[in-house]
């Protein structure tokens, strides 16, 4: 449970906080373990100001559904590879995997690299096809020649569990931050965190999260350089120094150099492997920045740069680390006094070094900028979680795709305050999970549904309806089965003692059961309609090629 | 629009290109994905090799520089790819398309 318990401050407080002042008095009045940071509550409301302007900016420019879900098409591509880099190093990034590295060492780049790879993939295979086929959403181009109806009802399940998924690991990293850098519990952070990402979004659109991730994206590489750079310079810049000091104070020794704990078995690393490769080109949030770019030129020149980003951010999280294994692990100004460990968790790793190495100033520009991170990509993710329920199940599979713009505007704009109930809620329920590792689950999920059925229906004619809609329930039923009753869930928070399946990431299977499936479903389909979009390809293959017809290219 | 897309679809020109496209990208997917695989195996099943120090006495191991390596090749592949696509490639589907609207229009 929450260390730092305050019960007398209400969110009323975080939600009014030109009354700053007042506040800090209640909170010093009420917290032992925590001041309240006053450097860090000024910068956290710059960040917040500055993007609700943005957001109002934006707001005005946001008129059409194509302002709304693609920011017009007029974004370019390095501002499109910093916001897919923003969107990518979410809060699981930088204090997950940082904290990882933290728990145990090399492990952590295990996830760095699994994370990092999916790029060139999605760039080689996915990114410029789904362009030129796709407008606002993945499941545009998978129904391109696909009906749309159980399509659509596919990739919008597959979305939304993505989404939920991805939103509980942001949503506990809001809550421990909130909690360290305010004395503010738990529940009342997340709350914030909920209601400020449904006011970006259901206002300012796809223009605002965009803007909102590209100025995350710059301080948070700014801020992790300079953290990085301080950790070498106490180790005279010698990686050795950094190293040995680490196995010199950490509880695992010299094991923390070399693979060990976190994937202990061939078909746990393997499945781990597969699912955060191939997750990440399943993943709405990020397939739906293709969507913001003029051409596939530009698309590609996206990628680009956001592999540079995230790649070069993978190194920094790596010597961050090991940074707070040397400089926290002996401290006792970061230890839980009741537990042992470190105060917030290992995912506080981060967090607490920066206050090690640039003090109260630098912890709170950091605080500041881990909020807006996880800010941002909650944003993001509910920007494309609500696209999936307002233009995949209202427009296309309730309305047939006879509703107006405004309307469907607005059921977006429903739907992201739904979304943002449903992250709250889960938010509160997950609290005590490791962040990085609620992603895992998540990418499992998306490599297993959205993955099989877009990768299927851009390189295999005699993909069918029915095999894609059978096949990629089979890989999402499979993957939310085996999670349900793998370790985490089942033995983890249900409290049960054995798990039913074994392993903790079940991409090795749900991935195999999905395409499989849908293999042998397309096949057996004799159907009239069957055949008809396996011929559909030839249209297809074209336009996906080319570009022609595309949006934003030379109209019909 | 499709009258276009059939005309491209029948050009001998188009499959070959795409055929050369097609190797060139999954040519560094396969490197990729070779790389990235051999690299979870040996975490899998053979854990120790990335224990070994690279140097003798000293306490890095060969699992660090291997994983920069992966992170390294995956930002130059893409370079690779994004260089090749956006100059050669992109002109070549651009004569294609050409082609096939100029033989509409006559």
């Amino acid at each position: 449970m929450t260390n730092m318990i305050n019960r007398f401050i209400c969110i009323i407080f975080m939600l009014f906080l030109p009354a700053l002042s007042g506040a800090a008095d209640v909170i010093q009045g009420e917290v032992t373990q925590q001041p309240v940071n006053i450097t860090a509550i000024s910068m956290f409301l710059i960040f917040v100001t500055g993007t609700l302007g943005i957001t109002y900016w934006a707001a005005r420019r946001t008129k059409s559904t194509k302002d709304f879900y693609a920011a017009g098409g007029q974004i370019t591509g390095l501002q499109n590879g910093l916001a897919i880099a923003g969107d990518y190093m979410s809060a699981a990034s930088f204090l997950g995997i940082s904290g990882l590295v933290f728990a145990s060492g090399f492990d952590g780049l295990i996830y760095s690299i699994g994370f990092l790879v999916g790029w060139p993939i999605i760039l080689f295979l996915l990114a410029e096809r789904l362009r030129n086929l796709g407008k606002y959403t993945f499941a545009d181009a998978v129904s391109y020649r696909l009906r749309p109806l159980p399509i659509r009802s596919l990739s919008a399940c597959g979305t939304l569990t993505v989404v939920l998924l991805y939103l509980i690991a942001q949503m506990v990293g809001a809550g421990k931050l909130i909690q360290i850098l305010f004395g503010l519990e738990y529940h009342y952070a997340v709350v914030i965190v909920g209601v400020l990402m449904v006011l970006y979004v259901t206002f300012g659109g796809m223009l605002a999260t965009t803007w909102v991730q590209i100025i995350k994206a710059v301080l948070l590489l700014f801020g992790a350089t300079f953290i990085a750079l301080a950790v070498m310079y106490q180790m005279d810049f010698s990686f050795e120094t950094l190293f040995v000091s680490a196995v010199e104070v950490h509880k695992s020794g010299i094991n923390i150099m070399s693979p060990g704990g976190l994937v202990s078995d061939p078909v746990s690393a393997i499945s781990l492997g597969l699912a955060l490769m191939f997750g990440t080109a399943g993943l709405p949030h990020i397939l739906m920045r293709f969507f913001t770019v003029p051409d596939a030129q530009e698309a590609r020149k996206s990628v680009f740069f956001a592999t540079g980003f995230i790649g070069y951010f993978y190194i920094l999280t790596f010597i961050i680390g090991f940074g707070a294994i040397v400089l926290l692990v002996n401290n006792p100004e970061f230890l839980d006094p009741e537990t042992g460990g470190i105060l917030g968790g290992n995912n506080m790793a981060a967090i607490h070094l920066s206050q090690a190495v640039g003090g109260e100033v630098f912890l709170g520009f950091i605080s500041a900028v881990a909020f807006a991170t996880i800010l941002a990509v909650v944003s993001g993710l509910t920007l494309s979680g609500a696209s999936a329920i307002s233009h995949d199940l209202y427009a296309s599979v309730i309305r047939h795709g006879e509703v107006l713009e405004g309307e469907e505007i607005r059921v977006s704009r429903i739907a992201t305050i739904i979304l943002g109930i449903a992250a709250i809620f889960l938010g509160i329920i997950f609290e005590q999970q490791n962040v990085a590792y609620m992603v895992g689950l998540a990418f499992a999920i998306a490599a297993s549904v959205n993955f099989p059925v877009l990768f299927l229906s851009m390189f295999w004619q005699r993909l069918t309806t029915r095999g894609a809609f059978i096949g990629g329930s089979i890989g999402l039923i499979t993957a939310v089965l085996c999670m349900l009753f793998g370790p985490t869930i089942w033995v983890d928070i249900l409290g049960n003692t054995k798990a039913i399946f074994p392993y903790k990431h079940p991409a090795l299977f749900s991935m195999s059961a999905a395409f499989i499936s849908i293999y042998i479903i397309s096949r057996l389909d004799n159907s009239e309609s069957g055949r008809a979009e396996a011929l559909a390809f030839e249209d297809q293959y074209v336009r996906s090629q080319t570009g022609l017809g595309s949006e934003g290219s030379v109209q019909h | 629009m499709q009258h276009l897309y059939r005309r491209i679809y029948a050009d001998p020109e188009f499959h070959e290109l795409e055929l050369k496209r097609g190797w060139f990208s999954w040519c560094l997917a396969s490197i990729l994905l070779f790389t990235y695989f051999t690299f979870i195996l040996i975490i899998a099943f053979a854990p120790h090799i990335f224990a070994i120090p690279v140097i003798e006495g000293q306490i890095i191991t060969w699992g660090i520089p291997v994983a920069l390596f992966v992170i390294f090749l995956s930002f130059v592949l893409t370079g690779i790819y994004v260089y090749r696509a956006n100059t050669k490639f992109d002109q070549l589907v651009k004569d294609v398309v050409e082609h096939a609207r100029n033989a509409s229009d006559d």
